[in-house]
């Protein structure tokens, strides 16, 4: 019975980790239609904005809940400006140059803060379920994530701005029209996912290690989720993450780790085969 | 062939640009002679970009450090030695471009690189090919047989035949081993069985994980229902990092203890995690920084001297890189020349090497080092040695590899416990 | 885009890579000569994609399924074998085979655009996951152990065809230059031919292809075999130019890599994607030689200027120059040319 717990509370963790790593993706790439292949990059830069401010004797939530997505979300509206905002509707190129992007910041970040950070240890120590000790954090981690999925639509759905950015990606030109300033729509848009991904990077800092090349243990993950999922931001991501995450860590339970990450792409590829626009190209197709 | 090899427009050229080129090139090193034709050359194959960079760099650097200080004693032969040192970038395709340039190009006398093991077995086909002199100086799964490779790193059957019995007779007989998912970590997590079993214990479970596994929650539940009395790692990579964090946000730490084959085996680890995530981990090397003879101490700081602000990481991968070169030197000095079969027959005629990490022979038959093997146990980023073996031997390799027997032998086996 | 014009093209390129076949062996040496063969090899990787993408409209963004499938099925013959010919014949018929199954998975399934993409490369992922677990002596297949992550050493070097002899470097290169111009060449008769018109009306307007009659699924299906097994043909030879294969070859990076050696190349043309190899992989390596910055940062920066430079890739845009240079020169006689 406690183990079943455990598991379950496995089960949640793991859709809440394809959440985290897949919001700020799939942001970016529902409303904009641009592949950001440098976001791995941007949840290590998540993750080393924690490591290093907590070391300058920074709190650790302010340095995970404020700083981090502060940071990402400021360096990500560069970015738009210096590169993506030149490769709207361009999709592959704009994979090119955010390769080429991931490539200059793990280079960049290697250069300027050498290649070892010391680690933060993850906080908020273990409690008791029957005989086993289970970490707080993990909590932490689902609850993260169900806040920002309840925000992201939240915003969508009952604000001015979600409003506008959700006209402006349909058609650009009519909301251009009524007045809306796309590009400054656009450039809040990008800033918002980066952001996020920083807000998760920051999360994943206490129980991952943070290295300049921590990014491509997640961007396969983080990207499948979300092309599977679909246009919808908040359903795609929900849906998606919850099958490829119970599925795989399921399978992880039962037959270890190798076949768990094979499961998932399987699942992936069979959901694609079924549903060639994503899960929600044709189920929920009308929600957010 | 033949064709390939006699003289050409472009040869002519190469020795008329030569003094651009050698120009070029040490930029990454202070030229000490202007004759750059007479140096002698040794190539270097260290990753120093991409994602094990922080292995490379050290083993470079030292590498570096060890030609400078055979400078400064005279050179070699009356030449100076100079380091032709390329960048892989963790890509193997680059590896075998540089390990033939290093061969054909540049006609380097001895090699010293490579890191994983798919990058050795990616370069040493190579010289073995072209006849150039290789050193590989990383800790591995064992099983190399190759008369042209010296190699300097400690095996399994090193390591862990040392670091079983300690930990068991610390923590308790039953282990579980949880172990990265490739060669190195299968035969490793082999050799922990066969030692476990050797001194009465019991492996619960062995669980493999892809390099690129991050999240190990199910394992650790796992692990906390099998209930042993202590968890052997051979998790490679940073990717695998995220599991010491993991073990100790539950509490885990203090309930039950952690022995690894690879925690800090290129001293990054412990950089990363945390001192009071890593406190208490138990490994086995064939060598420490803190091993405490006045030949380690001075050569410590001889290496903090020479790189006073980013003084590399001292582990095997590094210490091992000097050895070889010093080992390779004293062969030169020995044979009188650089030919490559004498300078091998110098190695494996059984000299003694008085080193910072203890004594080391070559092995005759298998090329590998016989050499002594420390426990330590890790305390706020700092090892304390607990226990010294006087020269062991890679007794795994020698259960596959008889180069006596057999010189010509040209392969990487698969040693089988099974 | 008149017919004379573009077969003279052809020829030019066709004569260039000939000059190289016959000269470079002779002319440079050793490591040079396996450094080129290297370019040739990548080159028809890259071509492999080029021409399902340029001229099928078909992005894959896993082609690296195809490159490692077929070094590993090249691996694993020729050491059962003995044999390097009848091998690598076989690993292009396997690969082309396999292309045409996942082609009938995915064309039948109507899926398109980045979804048909992303299918690729999640295929090409699930191959590099399961090659990886492949460490530990009960992967086996005849006398080639797998070996997981560290891959498969000792693979035959590829021999004359038809006798036992074992092709030197020189003769290794002129064989594989051999096969990538009469690639070239053949890739250029397909397009011209009917089925190319049509496979490139359906990159053009799919929709209106099939209007017109076309069973579009059909051909899309043969240009992604064909471009399978290309790619499956440069996954063998990289086997055998290396002796060695490892899991690597269907990671996401080879991947990457092909598909921004044939944006920067250019994507439409077929001289392009193989510039792009040669291009990239050269500035790589002599990056490799120096120790100036974190080699990353160079090629990074790189890659973003060209996107933002060179959006069309470098060989059409070097080809615009050239055209607006000669109209520039020729103005005069011309008059008032628009």
């Amino acid at each position: 019975m406690d183990f079943a717990l455990i598991v379950l509370i496995e089960l949640l963790r793991a859709v809440a980790g394809l959440v985290l790593i897949a919001a700020g993706l799939a942001i970016i790439f529902g409303m904009m239609r641009v592949i950001n292949i440098a976001h791995g990059e941007f949840l290590m830069l998540g993750g080393y904005t924690v490591v290093l401010t907590t070391k300058l004797g920074v709190n650790l939530w302010v340095a995970i809940l404020v700083l981090a997505p502060l940071f990402v979300g400021v360096f990500g509206i560069i970015v738009e400006r210096c590169i993506i905002q030149f490769l709207y509707n361009r999709l592959l190129d704009s994979i090119l140059a955010t390769w080429g992007l991931s490539l200059l910041l793990i280079g960049a970040v290697t250069v300027v803060f050498g290649n070892t950070v010391e680690g933060v240890a993850t906080p908020l120590g273990g409690f008791d379920i029957g005989d086993y000790k289970m970490a707080s954090y993990t909590l932490v981690l689902i609850f993260a994530a169900a806040l920002i999925l309840a925000a992201i639509y939240a915003v969508l759905r009952y604000t001015r701005f979600g409003l506008i950015a959700r006209s402006t990606m349909q058609n650009p030109g009519m909301a251009e029209a009524l007045g809306v300033n796309s590009k400054l729509v656009y450039m809040a848009t990008f800033g918002i996912g980066a952001a996020l991904t920083g807000l998760a990077g920051g999360l994943l800092a206490p129980i991952a290690g943070v290295v300049p090349s921590m990014g491509v243990y997640f961007i396969g993950q983080a990207f499948i989720t979300v092309v599977t999922g679909g246009s919808a931001i908040v359903a795609g991501t929900l849906s998606a993450s919850t099958m490829l995450g119970t599925l795989s860590q399921s399978i992880t339970f039962l037959s270890g780790p190798v076949f768990g990450d094979a499961a998932l792409l399987l699942v992936a590829l069979i959901l694609l085969r079924l549903l060639p626009q994503g899960i929600t190209g044709r189920i929920f197709s009308r929600s957010l | 062939m033949t064709r390939l090899n006699k003289p050409t427009r472009r040869d002519f050229m190469r020795t008329a640009a030569a003094g651009a080129g050698a120009a070029a090139f040490s930029s990454v090193f202070p030229a000490i002679s202007a004759d750059a034709d007479d140096a002698i050359l040794v190539g270097g194959l260290h990753d120093l970009s991409g994602f094990i960079d922080f292995a490379g760099i050290p083993m470079n650097q030292i590498m570096l450090m060890a030609i400078e200080e055979i400078n400064a004693q005279g050179g070699l032969l009356g030449r100076e030695v100079k380091g032709v040192v390329y960048d892989p970038q963790s890509n193997m395709s680059l590896y075998s471009q540089y390990a033939t340039q290093l061969a054909l190009k540049d006609k380097v006398a001895v090699v010293m690189g490579g890191i994983t093991s798919a990058s050795r077995e990616t370069i040493r086909p190579i010289f073995h090919r072209f006849k150039t002199l290789y050193f590989y100086n990383t800790l591995y799964e064992g099983g190399v047989c190759d008369r042209n490779e010296i190699t300097l790193g400690t095996t399994p059957a090193q390591t862990v035949e040392q670091l079983v019995p300690h930990t068991m007779n610390l923590w308790g007989k039953k282990v579980y081993t949880i172990a990265a998912d490739y060669n190195y970590g299968q035969i490793t997590a082999a050799w922990v069985k066969r030692y476990v079993e050797q001194n009465g214990g019991e492996v619960l479970s062995t669980d493999f994980f892809p390099l690129d596994v991050t999240n190990f929650g199910p394992t650790i539940s796992k692990i906390q229902e099998a209930k042993p009395d202590m968890v052997m790692s051979v998790l490679v990579g940073t990717g695998h990092l995220g599991f010491y964090n993991q073990w100790a946000a539950g509490g885990m730490k203090d309930e039950i203890p952690i022995a690894s084959t690879t925690f800090g085996a290129a001293g990054a680890e412990i950089e990363i995690i945390a001192p009071e995530v890593a406190n208490g981990i138990i490994t086995s090397y064939g060598y420490y920084p803190q091993i405490d003879t006045p030949l380690n101490n001075a050569w410590v700081e001889s290496v903090k001297k020479r790189y006073p602000d980013d003084t590399p990481f001292l582990t095997e991968l590094s210490a091992f890189t000097w050895e070889g070169m010093m080992i390779w030197a004293d062969a030169v000095r020995t044979a009188g020349s650089l030919d490559r079969m004498a300078l091998i027959e110098v190695m494996e005629s059984g000299k003694e090497y008085e080193f910072p990490s203890g004594k080391v022979t070559i092995d005759r038959k298998t090329h590998h080092a016989i050499r002594d093997v420390y426990v330590a146990d890790l305390q706020d980023k700092q090892f304390v040695i607990k226990e010294k073996f006087s020269q062991v031997q890679p007794a795994d390799t020698q259960t596959v590899c008889d180069l006596e027997k057999d010189p010509n032998a040209n392969k990487h086996y698969e040693i089988s416990l099974n | 885009m008149a017919a004379p014009g573009y077969w003279r093209g052809v020829a030019l390129v066709a004569a260039v890579f000939l000059a190289i076949l016959l000269f470079v062996p002779a002319w440079f040496d050793l490591f040079e000569v396996l450094q080129m063969t290297q370019y040739v090899v990548l080159a028809l990787y890259a071509l492999s994609l080029a021409y399902i993408w340029g001229f099928g409209g078909i992005v894959s963004f896993g082609q690296a399924g195809f490159f490692g499938l077929g070094g590993y099925a090249f691996a694993v013959l020729s050491i059962n074998m003995g044999d390097t010919t009848v091998p690598f014949l076989l690993t292009i018929a396997l690969c082309f085979a396999f292309a045409a199954v996942l082609g009938y998975f995915m064309f039948y399934g109507r899926l398109s655009d980045v979804y048909l993409g992303v299918v690729t490369l999640v295929v090409a992922l699930i191959m590099w996951k399961l090659i990886s677990h492949t460490a530990g002596p009960e992967y086996a297949i005849g006398k080639a152990r797998l070996g997981g992550f560290n891959g498969i050493p000792s693979i035959p070097i590829m021999r004359v065809p038809f006798t036992d002899r074992e092709m030197d470097p020189g003769e290794m290169f002129q064989y594989f230059m051999g096969l990538l111009i009469f690639v070239y060449l053949l890739l250029h008769v397909l397009i011209r031919s009917k089925f190319g018109r049509i496979a490139i009306s359906i990159r053009e307007n799919e929709v209106r292809t099939g209007l017109l009659g076309y069973d579009i699924r059909r051909y899309k299906l043969l240009v992604f075999s064909i471009g399978g097994a290309l790619g499956g043909a440069s996954g063998a030879m990289w086997a055998t130019y290396q002796t060695f294969i490892d899991p690597n070859a269907f990671s996401l990076e080879m991947s990457a890599k092909c598909l921004i050696w044939v944006m920067a190349g250019g994507v439409g043309t077929l001289v392009g994607p193989i510039v792009g190899v040669v291009a990239l992989q050269y500035l790589s390596l002599k990056l490799g030689e120096t120790a100036f910055i974190n080699n990353l940062v160079i090629l990074g920066i790189v890659l973003v200027l060209l996107v933002l430079l060179m959006p069309r890739g470098i060989v059409p845009t070097l080809h615009d120059w050239l055209r607006k240079g000669i109209a520039l020169v020729r103005q005069p006689s011309r008059g008032g040319a628009p």
